[in-house]
């Protein structure tokens, strides 16, 4: 009994030692939220195409495995990491397509003109609507639908060559195999 | 090897001040621009409900004080789901499903989240325990035992500066 008044404040200052460990980890973000769609069937969105190209619409994607983005021409990083998402669409058996958010079509038809439209098809997200659907925060968001339409990954923030290569290129292989 | 447990305080001091350090300063309160329903009663269904979702951006924020864009749209789609006769539970629910039980300020009792409704219940708990355990012992304690009448006698003589006939060591030199 006399133990446990020494024990248990031991014991608390360690569970506070790990707990502060935790929080001084620079690769911990305590701002990123979970995706709690991970695993889970995706949502039923359509959306009409940009410009005349095809549209979104997610009961389609049954049979691919399909890398979505949301982006918009507003958005400073989804600039940056449109090269990589240009190589995305190098990669054989992988549809990449994309959703404007939020962006006015003229905009987003400049951006492309731009940069280069590495889409096969983009569906235009006027409102956020479809964007809540996916329980978005913002804009890149990168989602990869495996060919059952189950996501299986979830990047809410922009792509990086890092990232591209150690987690979404090695994904992708393993869905597309 | 005496020397870890300063640094272990001194981690958590550390620790202690990164986690005090001030957040960006909150943005000031605009007006916003959404349009309230022409309902009243609604619209104060819809203002409530605002007030326990999370923003997902700024997070320590409910929707209806952030500024955040995707805090206006969540306002926006609460007021169309309201207009639409949903209940306050479904869209919850909604909101729960794309962007987990974080989203809103009083998370449903789960598992995941049995410890945070528990907890301080718990501590409380904890606290008694040893609160009760604490006097219990006290009381069990011996209680100081009382002198005898032999023993008061000698403390009293002591006390009064007389000298104690039986315990004082004798060498024979006389007084």
């Amino acid at each position: 009994m006399r133990r446990l008044f020494f024990i248990l404040p031991l014991l608390c200052l360690a569970a506070l030692v790990v707990l502060f460990w935790r929080g001084l980890d620079p690769a911990r973000d305590p701002s990123s939220l979970p995706s709690v769609l991970i695993g889970k069937k995706i949502a039923a969105v359509n959306l009409p195409g940009l410009g005349g190209r095809p549209g979104i619409n997610t009961a389609e994607f049954a049979g691919d495995v399909t890398v979505l983005n949301f982006f918009a021409s507003w958005c400073a990083p989804c600039r940056a990491e449109h090269p990589l998402i240009q190589e995305l669409k190098a990669m054989p058996g992988v549809r990449v397509v994309g959703i404007t958010f939020k962006d006015a079509p003229a905009d987003s038809e400049k951006y492309l003109a731009e940069l280069g439209d590495p889409y096969a098809a983009i569906g235009v997200d006027e409102t956020g609507r479809a964007g809540m659907e996916f329980g978005l925060t913002g804009v890149p968001e990168t989602y990869v639908i495996d060919r059952d339409g189950i996501i299986r990954y979830r990047l809410a923030q922009p792509l990086d060559p890092g990232r591209l290569k150690d987690e979404l290129q090695p994904l992708l292989l393993e869905l597309t195999q | 090897m005496k020397r870890w447990p300063s640094i272990v305080l001194l981690l958590c001091l550390f620790a202690g001040a990164a986690l005090a350090l001030p957040s960006p300063p909150a943005l000031a309160q605009s007006a916003q621009p959404d349009q309230p329903l022409a309902d009243p009663v609604l619209e104060a269904r819809a203002r409530q409900l605002m007030k326990d979702v999370r923003c997902v951006v700024c997070q320590a924020q409910s929707i209806a004080e952030s500024d955040a864009g995707i805090a206006s749209d969540m306002r926006k789609l609460i007021r169309v789901e309201i207009a639409a006769g949903k209940s306050d539970e479904e869209i919850r629910r909604f909101l729960a499903d794309r962007y987990g039980d974080f989203v809103l300020f009083k998370p449903p009792f789960k598992i995941s989240t049995a410890l945070l409704w528990a907890g301080p219940f718990l501590l409380l708990a904890m606290g008694a325990v040893t609160m009760v355990l604490f006097f219990r012992r006290r009381a069990r304690a011996p209680a100081p035992a009382t002198l005898s009448a032999e023993e008061m006698r000698r403390v009293t003589a002591a006390l009064q500066g007389e000298p104690e006939p039986a315990t004082r060591p004798t060498h024979g030199s006389g007084a």
